[in-house]
């Protein structure tokens, strides 16, 4: 008896558990864990957003759109018809400090060429620390496009480019292009522990780093001498927690505020209950099927808009996206500046597109390769089973497709060298500046290996591309992309699928959140109430 | 004693061998390497591809990796995480207090449940107790531990309130350096008010989840063992001597009962290692199970294998303890006499 006594009063303290106020403290349940604290060395959105509290950039995405503003830039002036961008620094911008590092003095230019330097020199001190893999630094091209970058004082960065490119402002907001502080990186290396720069970040964002327990949990403090929005909250804190049902519990249960990535299935009973909030956008990417104009008939424009018009669309996005797609018109999301919703998409028409076939002068059955992705991407949930349906829609109109597919790695190489007929690929954007999209359309990327598929080359269509790239003005810019979207639209050479469709989970409580179409998560002016 | 532990352990050796070549190996036949699995829509130029291939020693052939890292392993050196640049010694040894502490209370919970609930059968053989017991611990062996997890953390935590979904600490409220890794220990250190209770709070559902397949083992096991030491002489002996039946039942027979289930205790510690890989998935727990899944899916060679070779070594380690053990408990085996 008195056991059992001794037990029920344990298990009454057990599951009564602790509840002790304290300062507010916003609870995000992320996905997994970071790699390390420093963008430009890694390459996957979990670390990204694990650093962007602590990090600001040169210039940023205004939240919750893909608007490029100034960051630690207060302003620019381009000059030399786009080849050269002089940056003008905010002054008086304070780094955080860590337990073991006081920083001395304020931001500066230094902490910019260094930041930079990184990543481009490799006689770098820290070129090598860490693995020293600098992939978007890579990828997005800044070796190619960068001649130099100077300091003529200490708050003027003079940024010169191989050749104009405005669309590199939008680089420059990216994650990968996180401003350190040169003073800490320094103080590491005199002490011997330069992964530390990596593990424990040290930056000017909104929030500072505290600590970081693998798999667990990453602890931050609101910067309150932050220049930009201000946090709202006293202490922000990431709780790892990797299965979505799980993270859905929890956020259920009170035990986080802001939940990343729900799973779809669980969206219609999320938004059901009063205390949660769901907030959906498209995604930055897109789906298409592109079709290999050099691959008679693919040639002419009437068997492209044919071939457009006998896929049915809206099946894929209900059947294959569960609800987590939009059927797409143009090669770039709505939430993204130059958008032209006054394009009429193509509908699905099976009969007219017969007809179409037989006045191109097709013979049906007409034999074509369908080439399927093997592999699940952001914006393609199940090729295999898209590449399936559209097999069945084809056949309808007298096409037979036959599928094909190769392992990843080998599929893409194929593809970009234009080996395929017609071939499912797509594109997940970068800076959210619709030259990251619309290059995939242009003639220097129609070559082989490029990552134009359909190995397309318009002339007026790449003239434009080119074009916006050295007009600082955005709206004049988005005129050009415009007319862009017009000439893709009637040429066809790719039949745009769909978009994903990002669903973000919150307690109804929190305000201030802002989804970001760029997919990245930021806590700067989100409260709890 | 001596002669006995030091056979025990050579035969380690050939097992050591075998898990580093397997390991080694199977991570390898998975398509796409690290650097391929870095690689989005926008590929990677073959120049940058052969570098980090060399940087890796990937471009090598396969038997000449093989030889260098064990040669690197016989150095102790376990290498470096390809994904995060941390040693995999310190990773694992950063993560592994979590997955031993998770281990140890699904192994305290299995035993204090399981060894009662199966002497008790034993004694009420044929009782509604006793077919109870057995079909409740045979749905327990065969519980999927995923749905298991999941339905606990739904009606308990979500349903009821009454436990916290997951992690290890209650992150609001309380935040204290961790010297040892072990949640409840360094909530004790502490200092702060209730954190203790806490870190127990979080410890009871996935403790149940990772306990449940041992603890249907354990009672079963603890039934048989002392259905067959009830019908031994000694038993009917101290019976005819007038010893009271809890002296009987918990004295003579259950010691001697225990001997069994002492080695399957002992087996179970690698389906704890094998459970603890879904279940620190499901409840947040950051241990190595967690670990080595996403090192699969990064193909973090290193990482994978030094962290299966040191939860075999582990693994080993318990077993070869257990085996000394029993030879301590019964001195019959230890010493092939």
């Amino acid at each position: 008896m008195k056991f059992n006594i001794f037990a029920g009063v344990a298990i009454a303290a057990l599951v009564a558990g602790a509840n002790a106020g304290s300062a507010k403290t916003l609870v995000y349940c992320s996905e997994g864990s970071p790699e390390n604290f420093t963008p430009a060395i890694n390459t996957t959105g979990t670390s990204f957003d694990a650093a962007r509290p602590v990090y600001n950039r040169l210039t940023e995405f205004k939240r919750g759109t893909t608007e490029v503003v100034p960051g630690l830039a207060e302003s620019w002036d381009i000059a030399d018809g786009g080849k050269t961008i002089t940056f003008h620094l905010r002054k008086g911008v304070k780094f955080h400090a860590l337990k073991d590092f006081k920083p001395t003095r304020a931001f500066d230019a230094d902490d910019v060429l260094w930041s930079i330097d990184r990543q481009w020199k490799p006689d770098h001190p820290y070129s090598k620390i860490s693995g020293g893999k600098y992939d978007y630094f890579n990828d997005m091209d800044m070796p190619s496009l960068l001649d130099s970058v100077t300091k003529t004082d200490d708050h003027t960065i003079v940024m010169k480019l191989k050749e104009p490119n405005v669309a590199i402002l939008a680089n420059l907001a990216m994650d990968f292009m996180a401003i350190g502080s040169k003073e800490y990186a320094d103080f590491l290396l005199k002490k011997g522990t330069p992964e530390q720069f990596d593990q424990a970040p040290v930056g000017t964002g909104p929030f500072s780093f505290v600590a970081y327990q693998k798999d667990s949990v990453i602890r931050y403090k609101a910067n309150k001498d932050f220049y930009g929005e201000k946090p709202l909250v006293d202490d922000l804190v990431f709780a790892i927690t990797p299965d979505a049902t799980a993270r859905y519990a929890k956020l259920k249960a009170g035990e986080c505020h802001v939940n990343a990535y729900p799973r779809p299935a669980d969206l219609d009973e999320m938004k059901k209950d009063p205390a949660l909030e769901v907030i959906s956008a498209p995604g930055l990417n897109i789906a298409f099927w592109a079709f290999n104009v050099n691959k008679p008939p693919l040639d002419k424009k009437a068997v492209r808009q044919a071939l457009s018009m006998a896929i049915d669309r809206d099946a894929i996005v209900k059947d294959v996206y569960l609800g987590a797609g939009e059927k797409a018109k143009t090669l770039i999301p709505r939430t993204m500046w130059s958008y032209d919703d006054a394009i009429a998409d193509y509908p699905y028409d099976p009969a007219k597109a017969k007809a179409m076939l037989a006045a191109a002068g097709v013979q049906t059955p007409l034999e074509i390769d369908l080439w399927y992705q093997p592999v699940q991407r952001p914006y393609n949930p199940n090729g295999k089973r898209i590449g399936e349906m559209m097999q069945a829609d084809l056949a309808k109109v007298g096409v037979n497709a036959k599928l094909v597919t190769y392992e990843w790695g080998e599929y893409r190489k194929r593809a970009q060298a234009g080996e395929d007929m017609t071939a499912q690929l797509g594109w997940t954007g970068d800076n959210g500046d619709p030259d990251n999209f619309f290059f995939l359309d242009g003639c220097t990327d129609g070559k082989p290996a490029g990552n134009n598929i359909p190995k397309w080359c318009n002339a007026e269509f790449n003239d434009l591309l080119v074009k916006a790239r050295v007009i600082p003005d955005q709206a004049e810019r988005a005129k050009l992309y415009r007319r862009m979207q017009e000439i893709e639209h009637e040429e066809a050479p790719e039949l745009l699928l769909a978009h994903s469709i990002v669903s973000e989970a919150m307690r109804a409580n929190v305000t201030g959140y802002k989804q970001s179409p760029l997919g990245t998560h930021a806590f700067e002016g989100v409260d709890i109430k | 004693m001596l002669g006995y532990f030091l056979r025990r352990l050579a035969l380690t050796i050939p097992t050591f061998l075998a898990l580093m070549f397997l390991t080694f190996i199977a991570i390898r036949l998975v398509p796409g390497d690290p650097v391929e699995v870095r690689v989005g829509e926008h590929g990677i130029s073959p120049e940058r591809l052969a570098f980090f291939r060399h940087e890796l020693g990937l471009d090598q052939p396969v038997w000449r990796q093989f030889l260098d890292y064990v040669w690197k392993l016989l150095h102790g050196d376990f290498g470096v995480s390809l994904a995060t640049q941390q040693k995999v010694l310190t990773e694992f040894l950063t993560l592994f207090p979590a997955t031993l502490e998770l281990s140890a209370f699904a192994m305290l919970f299995a035993i204090v449940v399981g060894v009662p609930a199966g002497a008790i059968a034993a004694v009420k053989r044929g009782s509604v107790f006793d077919q109870a017991l057995m079909t409740i611990s045979l749905f327990g062996y065969s519980m999927p531990i995923f749905w298991w997890g999941l339905l606990l953390i739904m009606f308990v935590s979500v349903r009821l309130g009454l436990l916290p979904v997951s992690g290890r600490i209650d992150l609001i409220n309380y935040y204290f350096d961790q010297p040892t890794g072990f949640m409840t220990v360094d909530a004790l250190l502490s200092d702060q008010p209730g954190a203790f209770l806490d870190a127990l709070r979080h410890l009871v559902l996935p403790a149940i989840v990772l306990g449940t397949v041992p603890l249907g083992v354990v009672a079963r096991m603890t039934r048989s063992s002392m259905l067959e030491v009830l019908g031994e002489d000694y038993v009917r002996t101290a019976r005819a001597k007038g010893l009271s039946p809890a002296r009987v039942i918990g004295v003579h027979a259950l010691r001697n009962a225990l001997l069994p289930v002492v080695t399957v205790i002992g087996l179970s510690v690698s389906g704890l290692m094998a459970g603890a890989v879904l279940t620190e998935t499901i409840f947040s727990w950051p241990g190595v199970g967690k670990w080595l899944i996403e090192s699969i899916g990064r193909r973090d060679y290193p990482a994978l294998q030094g962290g299966v070779l040191l939860v075999s070594a582990v693994v080993i380690f318990v077993n070869l303890v257990v085996d000394l053990i029993y030879g301590a408990i019964d001195p019959r085996i230890s010493h092939g006499r």
